[in-house]
């Protein structure tokens, strides 16, 4: 099954906004994409409440996989999803520490 | 014919309004457990089904309707309840033999449980998800939704008292006034409602018993609520509220009737006050609290996070005065990396200033990202401290905060200790500015967030105002500036009366400050003095509130 390792960008990882648009563009693909933390059992990324319940913080490794016509195409878009700072409207988005 | 009843509890904001009641209804009680016999259990998983899809349809509705910050809260909710690994545990469950409310909250239950493991962040997903499910039990049992009423027309709004988390969500379109059971003058309920503009009574007994629909007229300024009101009192209501918004066309700085200057500030807090405080007549602000920043977050915010924020406060008010409250965490307002865990009185615990002692790095982030940022603007930054003990803590802040480039250091003076010694401690830093809010619960051991105690703080108690005016009278003989930044000053009466004990600058809620500019228009400072006597000499609060509203003209 086609995989792709990605690691969190967004600052407060795998929460609220960048949570919410993962799960939205997983819901807009034409086959099935599973998300899993690494070594653990892989969830629906169409299911913002098995997202969330990851608790994948910033700069962790997720493992998204899927099969089927359109499946590298998914991966490849929700990859650069993840691998974004997604937190906020530009303007928001600061860079951490001094 | 009705007879009317006339409810009687704390009115703010001064203003009238009146209309249909719509209640907040309580989170739905579900019947007891039953088996579901297998032949109806498919039965059972498609009304869990239902009830899901109808509260997603519900919130999605509001949610287009919504704007800014209210329709994101609104859309990810409605996101969070569409969930399909949901609906497939509560079907799972239901298929088993569990009856419909228990197979929604088992599978709520779930998540829930998963979310609370993961922690921080994710964990404060879970008072969402409780809400979420209230709102699918009560769909699936028919019972009225949990939370805001949405009736879709124009409602005074009946609770039991409002969370923050409510606050986002309220619409100053629709609601015409609040009324809470419970709450005092200070409770967040009272400081939204003055926020908005909107009039409301809080701590009002007997609103538990308003049914939903009926007409009430809720009178700020009385502090009463009157249910099927007769045309008279409506009237009257009307074209009191009317008078009040005359007076809110006045504009300019803050003068008594001789042109003594008062200056008129406003209160700020969390981004979503911003762009309404900036656009409001005002000379500035003259209390921006930044815990907001500091807020649900496991660590402090960087430098450049905060340099930020303040730079865009700063671009907003250029050109006019901006008075910063350096961090006030702990007692209501406890941080993870800035609260100790193991006080038993937090309001009288290391917060304020004092964590600062205790961890120095976070006050000097806060002011060199205030210094970086003052820097690059225009706006006349002051920096003050929250609950300043002793001359000496004054002291020692004035210094750092010069160290950081920062011209104007003050004192906030909430403890009665500081009060006084009001002479030292105006001697030790540029400015003083009184909370009276915690002012009050010091000087009276009485807990604001008691509505119990209301009496206790009100803002009109006699001793309260020996204080104020012990400290209005140092600063004058230093020659420094005295602010009020409590919700005593959003009241125009006693405004007169602070403006008289030598206050000389008022900062409130946008919404109160046109009312504070018509009283002071309309009154010398001569004339305030002698409502400062009248009141500072009355045995009681309500004696001091009772005369001084019979001398002063509105």
């Amino acid at each position: 099954m086609p995989e792709r390792t990605v690691v969190i960008g967004s600052r407060g990882g795998l929460h609220a906004r960048p949570a919410s648009l993962l799960v939205r563009a997983a819901t807009r693909q034409p086959v099935p994409v599973t998300i899993a933390r690494r070594g653990q059992a892989p969830v629906d990324a169409r299911s913002l409440l098995s997202v969330l319940a990851l608790g994948a913080g910033h700069g962790e490794s997720v493992v998204l996989a899927a099969e089927g016509e359109g499946a590298e195409a998914a991966l490849a878009e929700l990859a650069a999803l993840v691998a974004d700072d997604l937190e906020g409207p530009a303007g928001d988005a600061v860079e951490a520490g001094e | 014919m009705t007879v009317p009843t006339v409810l009687r509890g704390i009115g703010i904001g001064g203003g009238a309004g009146h209309g249909p009641v719509a209640r907040m209804a309580r989170p739905p009680v579900p019947p007891p457990p039953r088996t579901v016999p297998p032949v109806e259990r498919s039965t059972e998983a498609a009304a869990a089904r239902t009830a899901l899809a109808e509260v997603a349809a519900a919130l999605d509705r509001r949610a287009a309707a919504a704007t800014g910050p209210a329709a994101d809260v609104l859309s990810a909710q409605a996101l969070m309840v569409t969930d399909p690994a949901l609906a497939e545990r509560a079907e799972a469950l239901a298929l088993e033999g569990a009856d419909g409310p228990r197979a929604l909250t088992g599978a709520f239950g779930e998540f829930r449980a998963a979310l609370d493991a993961a922690g921080g962040l994710f964990a404060e997903r879970v008072a969402d998800l409780d809400d979420l499910r209230d709102r699918a039990v009560a769909a699936l049992l028919g019972l009225p939704m949990p939370g805001l009423p949405d009736p879709g027309h124009p409602h005074v709004l009946v609770a039991d008292d409002l969370a923050p988390a409510d606050t986002a969500l309220l619409d100053p379109a629709q609601v015409i006034a609040l009324v809470t059971e419970r709450g005092g003058p200070t409770s967040h309920t009272a400081i939204l409602a003055r926020g908005l503009g909107v009039p409301a009574v809080v701590g009002c007994a007997g609103a538990d018993g308003l049914a939903e629909g009926r007409t009430v007229l809720v009178d700020a300024a009385a502090g009463t609520v009157e249910a099927d009101p007769a045309p008279g009192a409506v009237d009257a209501a009307a074209a009191r509220e009317r008078r009040r918004r005359r007076a809110a066309e006045l504009t300019g700085p803050g003068r008594t009737a001789e042109g003594h200057a008062v200056k008129l500030l406003v209160n700020l807090g969390a981004p979503q006050e911003w762009e309404a405080a900036a656009a409001a007549e005002s000379e500035g602000v003259g209390l921006f609290r930044t815990e907001f920043l500091f807020l649900d977050r496991a660590d402090a915010p960087s430098v450049a996070e905060q340099t930020d924020v303040y730079a865009r406060v700063f671009a907003a008010f250029t050109g006019r005065r901006a008075v910063v409250r350096t961090l006030d965490a702990g007692a209501d307002k406890p941080l993870p990396f800035a609260t100790a865990a193991d006080e038993q009185n937090p309001a009288l615990g290391v917060r304020g200033l004092r964590t600062a002692t205790r961890d120095p790095g976070l006050l000097d982030d806060q002011l060199r990202a205030l210094a970086a940022a003052a820097r690059d603007s225009a706006a006349d930054v002051w920096v003050m401290a929250p609950m300043v003990s002793l001359p000496a803590e004054a002291a020692a802040f004035a210094e750092r905060v010069r160290a950081h480039g920062l011209s104007t250091a003050g004192a906030m003076v909430e403890v009665p200790a500081a009060a006084l010694r009001a002479d030292a401690l105006a001697g030790a830093c540029d400015f003083l500015s009184i909370g009276t809010n915690d002012l009050s619960q010091y000087a009276f051991a009485a807990d604001r967030t008691l509505a119990s105690l209301a009496d206790l703080l009100d803002p009109w108690q006699p001793a309260l105002l020996d204080l104020v005016h012990m400290t209005a009278t140092a600063g004058a003989r230093h020659g420094r500036p005295v602010g009020v930044c409590g919700e005593a000053a959003a009241d125009p009466a006693l405004a007169l009366v602070l403006v008289g004990l030598g206050v000389t600058s008022l900062s409130a809620a946008p919404g109160a400050l046109p009312d504070i500019r018509a009283a002071l228009a309309a009154h010398t400072l001569a004339e305030c003095r002698e409502l400062a006597d009248i009141a500072r000499t009355s045995p009681d609060a309500a004696t001091a509130r009772a005369r001084v509203g019979e001398r002063a003209r509105f």
